[in-house]
């Protein structure tokens, strides 16, 4: 503890002095350095290769980020101008969406076709017969299908026929996909007129078997029918596409 | 006493004079700071030892900041003045933590 003690006493020798004056600068310059690094970050006290090493990796980044902006401005043109290639698949998806929509039912669709005008004075035309009508007008080709018939309101109600569309028999006339129709029925099927008339004509066929129920079949050909009513689409709850 | 208050002094005056490093002094004043803190260590313990002397302290004390200088800008001109300023924080440091524990000792007895 003595020589703790001579550390403190106050001495004052030249070369004292100039003990004291180091420790001053060395005091000053923590000071210095300590405000130095703070302030002016880390940029300021590195050394050149640092600097250079930092510039490197700097120009490298900017290297690959302006080639990556290249390439990005180069998909943009390519999408925006749209090439040839690209307007085409557009135009065929388009296309697509509406034949598909005609076969879903969830478009409107117009062209030549028939009208098969279905009465049934006795009650006694049944679904199955109708069903029968339904698929020889589809065996000839029909390409979008509409059924019509007297609604519960008394006005003229049209259901469009696509896959699911059920048939089922009532105590009066039928119901299609749960809307109940009455006599007279009226099929509205676009496709080649001959063929599907033809179909409709076919000895043994529907027309002999509506007029074995008491009822009357009248085939209309047209040039331009259209099938109006639509089919109301539910998401699948169950299948997912592949 | 007169030291720690020369110490003080030096903390006070920079902090009030609000000073900035020359460009060309930048590299070594860092050095130059570790290196003369080795040598009050140095100082401390010599002192606690019984064996301190004035001269050898204030020689000691300027030989340290002028080698260590002199090493970091010998390592600027050969282009690995970033690696041997690191070697020389290394070994001041290692001088520093071997004072440091002998003071240690003296002043705790442990």
């Amino acid at each position: 503890m003595a020589s703790w003690r001579t550390l403190l006493r106050p001495r004052a020798r030249r070369v004292d002095v100039l003990v004291a004056l180091l420790l001053a600068v060395l005091g000053f310059a923590v000071v210095v350095q300590v405000r130095s690094t703070q302030s002016t970050g880390v940029l300021a006290n590195a050394r050149q290769g640092d600097l250079v090493q930092i510039l490197d990796e700097l120009s490298n980044r900017s290297d690959r980020l302006r080639q990556e902006s290249e390439s990005l401005t180069a998909t943009q043109q390519r999408l925006s101008t749209g090439t040839g290639a690209s307007q085409a698949a557009l135009a065929e998806a388009r296309k697509r969406t509406q034949q598909l929509g005609i076969l879903a039912g969830t478009v409107a669709a117009t062209g030549t076709g028939v009208q098969v005008r279905i009465t049934d004075p006795k009650n006694q035309v049944s679904a199955s017969v109708l069903l029968d009508v339904l698929e020889e007008l589809r065996n000839a080709g029909a390409e979008a299908v509409m059924l019509e018939g007297t609604a519960d309101s008394g006005q003229i109600t049209a259901v469009r026929v696509v896959a699911q569309t059920a048939l089922e028999d009532r105590d009066t006339g039928i119901a299609a996909d749960g809307t109940h129709l009455v006599a007279p029925f009226r099929f509205t099927a676009i496709g080649d007129p001959s063929t599907l008339a033809g179909a409709m004509a076919i000895p043994g066929g529907v027309e002999d078997a509506v007029r074995q129920q008491g009822g009357t079949t009248v085939v209309t050909r047209s040039n331009r029918l259209r099938v109006g009513a639509l089919h109301a689409l539910s998401a699948p709850r169950y299948a997912r596409p592949d | 006493m007169i030291p720690a208050l020369a110490l003080a002094l030096g903390v006070a005056l920079g902090l009030v004079l609000h000073p900035t490093v020359p460009d060309a002094l930048q590299p070594y004043l860092p050095i130059a700071v570790v290196a003369a803190l080795d040598a009050v260590f140095g100082a401390v313990r010599a002192q606690l030892d019984g064996i301190f002397d004035d001269r050898v302290f204030v020689v000691s004390f300027v030989s340290n900041v002028l080698v260590a200088g002199l090493v970091v800008f010998l390592g600027d001109q050969l282009g690995v003045g970033g690696q041997l300023s690191t070697g020389v924080v290394v070994v001041l440091g290692i001088r520093i933590f071997t004072n440091a524990a002998a003071i240690r000792r003296h002043v705790f007895r442990a």
